[in-house]
């Protein structure tokens, strides 16, 4: 079967980049998987979402927390646009967890203001996608 | 003489420690040179793919009519980004990036339009300071190692002033272009209103396909023109780096080079004032002598 062509970019660097069956990933939309022979498509990704990407031949799969950014399909080859992306393996799980808990603590205390505010939301957002991408179970 | 030959002395002592600084300047450079360049490539797939995006969306939708894209009539003011270096010790390195932006901005003039300059690294600030320039915004402190966040401020004031009523119709960015160890380019592009700069290898081969957008074309070029333009910004300013770091060395290098040319001739001079000195002694001492022979002899 043909394969596609994935290549997870950010900014500053290349992230991960191979060959994989499938790849999932949330838009905006809603979630979107992508097979070979896909149509084009260009799309927005939620942040704080996940992605993911099933490599086949006995590979395990990989997970990503992506905040932001854009997917991008045509000819097999799937781009992954990310502001910030991170891979399961490489996500510090006591830091992520220690993040979603002041996030959480200064979303339940709630005094600093409506931009204080949306920013923690998205913080622990961020921070959920991180624990989810590493294989943690989050509340 | 013992005065010249004190004052040699200590002229090539001090010349030598210059070189000493000068040469571990240069040596430092060079191997930011190589960690620029490292950062300047890992940059290029996101360039490669957010521009090929923008490219697709931009070639599907055939009237593109995003506040981005449009053009003004009667563009009344021009934003001019230009980047140079924090810090100095890099030859004509913000010079040429200044006297580019300095006739960019007499060119607008010319054309009607008002310059304002945005600016980012310290000497470039200190030089519009110096001036009693206005300038529309500044930052500094990243020249050598930018940041994508640095990169996302820069975007984020200058798409401001974009959208806003009263704000500026064009902006312009004023860089250098890393091309080799050896050459450096400043280039002046223009960034907005868009120009979607076709990538080569697309020139040649099929024509883009035809993408579906998720959630709507418009979202999706709401969202994407920001990004590339940060990201055309972000590469302008890790050009730079790499190219202030290459002007450096080369400046560090001659510097090198012509303090050890001006050892050279000193010790010259040094040993022949040492010379002079040492006959002047000796013949000193043989008159002396041969005065104090000659007196012995009148007595007996």
């Amino acid at each position: 079967m043909a394969k596609l062509r994935v290549g997870v970019v950010s900014p500053e660097r290349e992230i991960w980049s191979g060959e994989a069956d499938m790849v999932i990933a949330k838009t905006v939309d809603g979630e979107i998987g992508i097979m070979p022979k896909h149509a084009p498509v260009l799309g927005v990704l939620v942040e704080g979402g996940l992605l993911k990407i099933k490599r086949g031949d006995g590979e395990a799969d990989l997970v990503a927390a992506v905040h932001g950014g854009f997917l991008s399909v045509a000819d097999d080859e799937v781009s992954i646009l990310a502001e910030i992306a991170e891979l399961g393996s490489e996500i510090d799980i006591a830091r992520a967890r220690s993040a979603l808990e002041r996030a959480q603590a200064s979303v339940e205390s709630g005094q600093e203001g409506a931009d204080a505010a949306v920013e923690a939301a998205a913080e622990a957002k961020r921070a959920r996608a991180r624990l989810r991408a590493a294989g943690e179970e989050v509340g | 003489m013992g005065a010249q030959l004190r004052l040699l002395r200590r002229r090539i002592k001090s010349v030598k420690s210059t070189a000493k600084i000068t040469r571990a300047q240069e040596l430092i450079a060079s191997s930011r040179i190589v960690k620029a360049q490292l950062r300047m490539q890992a940059a290029v797939p996101y360039e490669r793919e957010i521009t090929r995006a923008v490219t697709g969306v931009v070639s599907n939708t055939a009237s593109v009519d995003h506040p981005l894209t449009v053009e003004k009539e009667r563009p009344a003011r021009a934003a001019v980004l230009i980047v140079t270096s924090d810090s100095g010790f890099c030859g004509g390195f913000n010079a040429n990036v200044l006297r580019e932006a300095e006739a960019l901005v007499g060119l607008l003039k010319g054309k009607g339009i008002e310059p304002v300059p945005f600016v980012t690294g310290r000497k470039g600030v200190a030089w519009h300071s110096f001036r009693g320039r206005e300038m529309g915004g500044q930052w500094t402190g990243f020249s050598r190692k930018p940041a994508y966040s640095d990169a996302k401020e820069i975007a984020g004031v200058l798409i401001d002033s974009f959208s806003a009523e009263d704000g500026v119709d064009e902006i312009h960015i004023v860089s250098t272009q890393f091309v080799s160890m050896l050459t450096q380019e400043v280039v002046i592009k223009r960034i907005l209103p868009l120009e979607v700069e076709e990538t080569d290898e697309r020139a040649d081969s099929t024509p883009l396909p035809y993408f579906e957008f998720e959630p709507s074309a418009a979202d999706v070029l709401d969202t994407l023109l920001p990004r590339y333009v940060e990201s055309r910004i972000f590469s302008a300013l890790l050009q730079s780096a790499a190219s202030e770091e290459a002007s450096r060395r080369r400046a560090m290098k001659s510097a090198t080079d012509n303090a050890n040319e001006l050892i050279r001739t000193f010790t010259q001079q040094m040993n022949q004032a040492r010379q002079a000195e040492i006959t002047q002694e000796i013949s000193e001492i043989v008159g002396g002598a041969s005065a104090l022979a000659d007196a012995a002899a009148g007595k007996e």
